[in-house]
Order: C-alpha cells, then structure tokens, then sequence
C-alpha cells in the first residue's frame, strides 16, 4: 500500500518502519506494542500539549495576576491588580465596550443567519452551492485584508463607500472612526459581514439533520408555515443553536484583531474600540506589564465563564447530559 | 428540502423563487462588495486609497497593472513581499501536516480503545475549548521565551498543533467507522500502530482534506501569535508583513493593496476546489452539539 509513513508522532512509533513481526522479541517492545498500552502512547501528545501549552500558562496567568512582574524579579501584591482594575477607567470601558460588542453580535447574528438559513433549506431558492460559497468567502480572508478593506470603506472624507451610502439615505456624511456609536457600527458591520455566512452553515447543517417526516405530520395536522417553524424546527435546531450561542459568547468577548485593524492599531480616539484583550495587549506586550495584563486576563476568564454557564444552564444543556 | 417536492409549479410558487432567490443574490453582492471594491482599487495608484478611501469607479481608463507590476518586480518590495508569502506558506504546511497527523492520533486513540482515562481525557480536550486563547497568551510569550523559540518558526506552530477542535472533529469521524476492522486486522497479525496508519487512516480521508483545509486557512491568516512571536522581519508571515505596511503615511499603499488581494489568492483557489469539504468539517461540532 502506498503510504507515507514519514510524519508519524515519533513516539515509540519508529521501529514500525523496520519491521511489523518480529515485535514478541524484546519485552519492552512488547509492553509498548500490547492492546493495553498503545492507548496511552496514541495520546502522549495530547497530554504533553495540554499541560505544557494550557495547564501551565493558565495556572501561570492566575499567579501572575497577583504579582508585580519585574524584569528581573517579581513580587507578590495580592490583590493590588484587582483593586486597580476595579477604579481603572480605560479598562471600564474596555469592558463595557466588549460586552456591548458581544450583546450586538447575538442580536445580530443568531436570529438573521437562521431565518436564512430556513430560506436556504426551502425549496424557493436556486444555485445554492454558489450562494453558500459567497457567502462563507469572508471567513477565508485574513483580518488584516478584510479590516483594511473596512477602514479604507469607513474613511471620514466624503469619497468613502459608507458615506456616500449615508448621503444618498440623506443622512449625510460622517467621522466614522471617531466617534463611539459609529465605530462600534463600524465593529458590528465588520462582524455581520464575516460571519453571517459561516453561521447559517451551522444553522444549515443542523436543518439537515432534522428529519423530514416531522413536516409531513405537522401538514397533515394542517400546520401554518410559522406553526411548523415555531414548533418543529426551533426546538429541533437548538442543539446548534446553544453551540452557536457558545462560540459567539467567547468570541465576541474576546474580540481584538477586528477592532486593532479598523483603527490601523490598538489605539482609537477616546478608546471607542478599546475592547478587553486590546487593553490586556496595551498593558502586557505594549507596556509590559505583565501581572496587571494577567488580571484583566482573569476577569475576562471568569466573565466568559458566567455568561456561559449562565446561557447553558438556562439552555437545559448540563441535564441531557445527565440522563 | 424534501417537504413540498409533489406541489405543482404554480405562479406564486415561481414568484417565491424569484424573490427567495434574488434575496441571496442581492446578499452575496453586499458580502462580494468590499472585496471587489478593494481589487478594482489594486488597479489604481495607492495615494488615491489615503486621498480618497475605498471607492467604487468603475472608469477602466484610469485603472492600470502597476502595482502588480511593481509587486512583481523583482525590487526590495517585491523581495519583501515574497519572502512573507513563503514563510507564511511554509508555516502553513508544516503546521498543517503535524496538526493533522497529530491529532488524528490522539482522536485515533480517544475513539478506537477502551482504557481508563478516556472519558476524563476527553472532557479536557472539550475544557480546553472553553478558555479562549487570548488569556493564556502572555504566559505562553513567557514560555515561548523561556524556550528560546522566540522569533522562530517552531514557536509559532508548536502551540497550536494539538488543535482540541481538530481532535473532536477526526473523533466524531472515527467514532462512524466500524470497530470490528480493528479486530479484523488484529487477528491478521497487525500491530496496533499499524492498524492506525495503514487501516483506518486511509478510510479517513475526507475527515483529512475537511480539518486540512480549515486548518490550513487559520494557519495562513493568523495573526495575533505570529505577531507575538516573530520578531525579525524576514522572519515575518504575509498577514504580519502586510500590517506593517499600514502606515499613516500610507507611502506603501501600493503593495499594501496589491499584495492582500493577491494573498486571498490561495486560499480562495483552495475554497473553490474543497468548498465542499470545508462545509462539512466546519459544521460537523454543531449538529450534535
């Protein structure tokens, strides 16, 4: 057979491209080739990565958090960070910023990427293929293309697409990136055109997997169009909901690179797209401060950790998996 | 899909076609909008991106290939550019090729054996998933340093190659193959490394080509850690290098333009083969939730 054995995880793994039958000579090779054992060596990697690159940093960030990092040494302060944070400005608004950022993308795009979705999955719509391509095209392009291409479009003079959009509405012309309800405006465009497409896939794919007779029994019992999406399909579709929901959760609260893009670097004027992971950036890498960084870490941490424990219990989630 | 296919074609039927239809047309083209804007742009001089910002003129008269030319061209710029698309293409394919065979392993593990951490096992690599990655990012810096792997490329691929979303993707796939071919293979007198590379790996194909090209498309667009880690600027990956060019002087407009419209290049190229892959690996962790 025509394989290519060359990029197998080295581990105990070698001698398998020498020889496969002469394995009962040597105990130790036996201990590793046996059914018990081979397990374990399959998940090495795994293991070696999650406490080198997650345990670690992760048990690192929470220490660090309560220390004053020096260049040379470091010193415990307790909660000094904290308390910092708790009367620093600029982080507020940080926070108030990607909560804000977070609370809009749900809006925006849970409900909208669904319905197209339901659209897309009935029989009024042609070349889908193409359309689904179109629309998945944005999630390909990197977010220094994508938020470039934005921020040219966002321009305040008036030969800019957003304003020539805004003057034809007669609304007419603004300094999109500097003021606060129009870059976040800007931020949630940015956001709609990446993702909207990505998340009626999800929704598609889940629409597929719900079984077609439940429509043909709803149309028997004489079920509305809106009867049969109310009481079919969005109960059905929750499972994908709820995972939407999740990843939208964290990634809306974590937000940088969209924001850091638009304005061509971490710094916007009266801090209107200072989101929380460009404020632990500013403070860990830009200015170096590494323990205050870690605590703005922390909060963001515990702050994802609420919402969305907060969103999977009232989703019903942790009991399925109880029965 | 299936629920209506008997209903006669009607006039209102037709009428719901056309307007189903031309929802998502008139959709695609507000999406296909900024790209196309941008790529008319590539065509004209890049002082009239910083006078004028992005604006749609479609008078071909005033649009010229210099900046291509220029991007070609063989001068410093060029040279710059081009050493950035390889060292994105070789991160890309080295992470790309490790990540796969890693973590179909690991999931290979995960799913074919019943042994006695394995649920705990699992239930990390779900965890893991909950942390977003921005929180570990500066202690992984610290430990990037430690490492001396700063400004090197394995700093930049190392951490990702155990990718727990590319783990539980390959297991959903492995858990739909039939285990009685493990036994099959076993009494044949096949060890049990064996039976991963030469029986089951091939039968995974399409989980590759899905997590590949996903996996490749993060690779070549990410930012934030090369970011971190690459220092030097003929270490630099095409998204890095392209943000450096974004100056508020915009004098580098030029190739900063032509350059992000040629680098969707091979991406995209990738999309229109394996759209289809990418569909399914990227859906498959949402259906059963």
């Amino acid at each position: 057979m025509d394989i290519n054995y060359s990029g197998v995880p080295a581990k105990g793994q070698a001698s398998l491209l020498k020889k496969d039958k002469k394995v009962n000579t040597m105990s130790f090779k036996k201990i590793i080739y046996s059914q018990k054992v081979a397990p374990y060596v399959f998940v090495v990697p795994f293991i070696l990565s999650f406490f080198f690159f997650w345990v670690y940093p992760l048990i690192t960030a929470v220490t660090m958090s309560f220390q004053d990092i020096g260049a040379i040494n470091s010193e415990w302060i307790g909660f000094a960070n904290y308390a910092k944070l708790l009367k620093d400005n600029v982080f507020h608004i940080a926070v108030f910023n990607s909560v804000k950022y977070m609370f809009f993308t749900l809006v925006l795009l849970i409900p909208f990427p669904m319905l197209f979705a339901v659209l897309m999955d009935s029989h009024l719509v042609k070349a889908k293929g193409v359309w689904k391509a179109v629309l998945y095209m944005p999630a390909l392009t990197s977010v220094v293309i994508s938020g470039t291409l934005f921020r040219l479009m966002f321009t305040e003079y008036t030969t800019g697409q957003m304003n020539i959009i805004s003057s034809f509405l007669g609304l007419g012309t603004y300094k999109w990136l500097k003021m606060g309800w129009s870059g976040m405006l800007a931020l949630l465009i940015v956001a709609c055109w990446r993702w909207t497409g990505v998340n009626m896939l999800y929704f598609l794919s889940g629409l597929k997997s719900i079984d077609s007779s439940l429509y043909e029994a709803a149309d028997i019992d004489g079920a509305s169009g809106w009867q049969k999406f109310r009481f079919v399909t969005l109960p059905l579709l929750k499972p994908t909901t709820v995972y939407v929901l999740t990843i939208s959760v964290y990634a809306g609260l974590s937000m940088f690179l969209e924001s850091y893009m638009l304005w061509a670097g971490n710094s916007s004027p009266n801090n209107i797209g200072l989101t929380i992971v460009g404020y632990l950036y500013k403070r860990g890498i830009e200015k170096n401060d590494m323990g205050y960084a870690c605590a703005v870490g922390v909060v963001l941490l515990v702050v994802a950790l609420i919402i969305n424990f907060a969103q999977l219990i009232f989703n019903g989630t942790f009991k399925k998996e109880v029965e | 899909m299936a629920k209506q296919k008997t209903m006669a074609s009607t006039p209102q039927r037709r009428v719901g076609t056309v307007l189903g239809t031309g929802f998502f047309l008139i959709l695609s083209l507000i999406i296909v909008f900024p790209v196309f804007a941008g790529l008319l742009a590539s065509f004209r001089p890049g002082t009239q991106l910083i006078r004028r910002g992005l604006s749609i003129d479609l008078n071909i008269k005033t649009m010229n290939l210099d900046n291509y030319v220029y991007l070609f061209s063989g001068n410093a710029d060029s040279q710059k550019y081009f050493m950035w698309y390889k060292n994105s293409l070789i991160i890309t394919i080295v992470s790309v090729v490790l990540t796969l065979l890693i973590c179909y392993f690991v999931a290979y593990g995960l799913t074919m054996y019943d042994f006695r951490f394995k649920n705990l096992l699992f239930t990390i690599v779900l965890a893991t998933m909950m942390v977003p990655f921005e929180i570990l990012m500066l202690p992984l810096y610290k430990e990037i340093i430690a490492f001396k792997l700063i400004d090197t490329y394995t700093g930049v691929i190392i951490i990702g190659l155990c990718g727990a979303s590319t783990i539980f993707f390959f297991k959903q796939y492995l858990s739909g193959l039939p285990k009685d071919l493990l036994d099959a293979a076993r009494i044949d007198g096949c060890n049990e490394y064996s039976i991963s590379v030469r029986i089951i790996l091939p039968l995974a194909k399409p989980a590759f080509a899905s997590m590949g090209i996903l996996c490749a498309m993060g690779s070549w667009n990410a930012i934030l850690w090369p970011l971190l880690v690459l220092k030097g600027a003929e270490k630099f990956t095409l998204p890095i290098g392209l943000n450096t060019l974004l100056t508020p002087y915009g004098n580098n407009y030029d190739v900063l333009i032509a350059g992000s419209m040629f680098g969707i290049l091979p991406i995209l190229v990738i999309f229109l083969i394996f759209n289809r892959y990418i569909i399914d690996g990227m859906t498959a962790g949402a259906v059963k939730g």
